[in-house]
């Protein structure tokens, strides 16, 4: 089962490792199966959304644009 | 009046319980001490001059080539001494660099040549790549080769950049500095016999067993004050008969590779130095290793959330790297100072640069709350323990403050 939309986290502006920090607390209210799109211009997001996913077991999606800016795709796996 | 300032004064009673970053430079080694004082007396000469003292100067200078040859197992003949670590890098990926442009074209002009550099590189041998790709009017064609999550070489992807340009220079270290994985050097050397090698050796000598070393390289570079000995001691290697060319301009100095006033004292220190480093360097590798794997073990049990990087066995015996998640790595390495913990960290924060590691990147681990621990060879088994609980501390205390 996957919910019907991506929950978008905004980190832009936020330096690293707030934007992973950010992630973390808000993947409580995520179903399993569900999205989230975190949008971060930290050029360390790039290679540190990726790497909390392989540590807690997550899947990476992959990366992406919003509106011009860097963004990744996390989902929920368990 | 005006108390006089000692230069070199210090802090007294220093509580420090560990110095845990020998990689980025190691203490001077006492055999370097003593023979620097000596030589600082009797080697100031001018070494290409002829009176007696000139003579002398040339004497130890050739004395010091000699020591570092027998120590590296190379010729004489081979070993430059030069101003830095960094310098020798540059002198020798360039010098690589021209030699091979100048096969690729007429005769009397430089063509430019394919470089390839290994992903996990020194910053100085991708600045040396890209300063020449910049502003060389023959400028050389960069590729980069990536690595696996160990940090060691993609084999597949190197074939492929190889094969398609068969003349072409490889920059492949024998050691990373931040995460100690070790490069098959030798075994892509073989493979690829038209590629000139150019191998830093920084990282590793003096760490592990000279015979150790990859050997199948056309130049080479490594750094006095990773060993033990001073500062501004690079010393660059150039096999006999390598295709090699100075990127720089000449000088009428002794060794046509090296350029300015040669530093005799500090070249002798360093030999000094690593003659008696090498005397104890196969049990000091032995019982470094065993504690740096102690120490992944402890890492592993009681921090939560953090990842080991680079390869627990094929690597460096003194080097351990690790990431913690949610963690500002400067904040990891100011708490860790404030309890007696010198390390470094790749993370992006603790960077005058203010972006993450290449390393880690090229890597793909995590980046932030970054830590690179490197032990010197009287580190113990209680200072290691108690880094790991300061470290599981530290963890914790900085999880807390951002609610994780």
């Amino acid at each position: 089962m996957t919910s019907a939309e991506p929950v978008i986290l905004d980190c832009t502006g936020l330096r690293c490792p707030l934007p992973v920090i950010t992630l973390a607390k808000r993947w409580g209210e995520i179903p399993t199966g569900g999205e989230v799109i975190v949008v971060a211009d930290d050029p360390a997001a790039a290679t540190d959304v990726a790497a909390w996913c392989r540590m807690r077991g997550e899947e990476f999606l992959g990366a992406l644009e919003m509106a011009g800016r860097p963004a990744y795709r996390v989902r929920r796996a368990s | 009046m005006h108390a006089r300032r000692d230069p070199v004064a210090h802090e007294q009673g220093s509580a420090y319980s560990a110095h845990l970053d020998v990689a980025s430079a190691a203490s001077l080694h006492p055999a370097a001490e003593e023979t620097l004082r000596a030589a600082y007396a009797a080697g100031y000469a001018d070494p290409r001059r002829l009176h007696h003292d000139g003579r002398r100067a040339r004497l130890l200078l050739d004395n010091a080539r000699e020591a570092i040859a027998d120590a590296l197992g190379v010729s004489p003949g081979e070993v430059s001494f030069v101003p830095s670590g960094t310098h020798a890098v540059h002198l020798g990926l360039l010098g690589l660099a021209r030699g091979q442009g100048a096969l690729r074209s007429a005769p009397g002009t430089d063509g430019g040549a394919h470089l390839v550099l290994g992903a996990v590189e020194h910053s100085a041998v991708r600045y040396a790549a890209e300063w020449a790709a910049q502003t060389w009017r023959a400028a050389p064609t960069v590729s980069v080769a990536p690595v696996d999550q160990r940090g060691r070489i993609d084999r597949v992807a190197l074939e492929a950049l190889l094969t398609q340009q068969p003349g072409s220079v490889l920059a492949l270290q024998a050691a990373n500095p931040e995460v100690g994985t070790l490069q098959p050097v030798d075994e892509v050397a073989q493979a690829y016999p038209e590629t000139a090698v150019f191998c830093d050796l920084a990282a590793a000598v003096g760490q592990v067993r000279s015979s150790q070393l990859p050997r199948l390289w056309s130049a080479a570079a490594a750094s006095a004050h990773k060993w033990g000995g001073p500062a501004g001691v690079g010393v660059l290697l150039v096999r006999k008969g390598a295709r090699w060319r100075s990127p720089m301009p000449a000088d009428d100095r002794i060794d046509p590779r090296s350029i300015g006033f040669e530093n005799i004292p500090a070249a002798l220190g360093a030999a000094a130095a690593l003659q008696a480093v090498l005397r104890e360097v196969g049990e000091a590798a032995t019982r470094r290793h065993d504690l740096i794997d102690r120490l992944r073990q402890s890492l592993s049990a009681t921090v939560p959330d953090i990842e080991l990087v680079g390869d627990p066995v094929d690597r460096l015996p003194h080097v351990l790297t690790f990431s913690c998640l949610y963690v500002d790595g400067e904040a990891l390495v100011l708490e860790l100072d404030r309890r007696g913990f010198a390390v470094s960290s790749g993370s992006a924060c603790a960077a005058q640069t203010h972006s993450p590691s290449h390393v880690l990147e090229a890597m793909g681990v995590l980046t932030h709350g970054n830590v690179r621990v490197s032990v010197s060879t009287d580190a113990t088994a209680a200072q290691l323990d108690a880094f790991a609980e300061a470290v599981a501390e530290s963890v914790a205390a900085l999880r807390a403050e951002v609610g994780l």
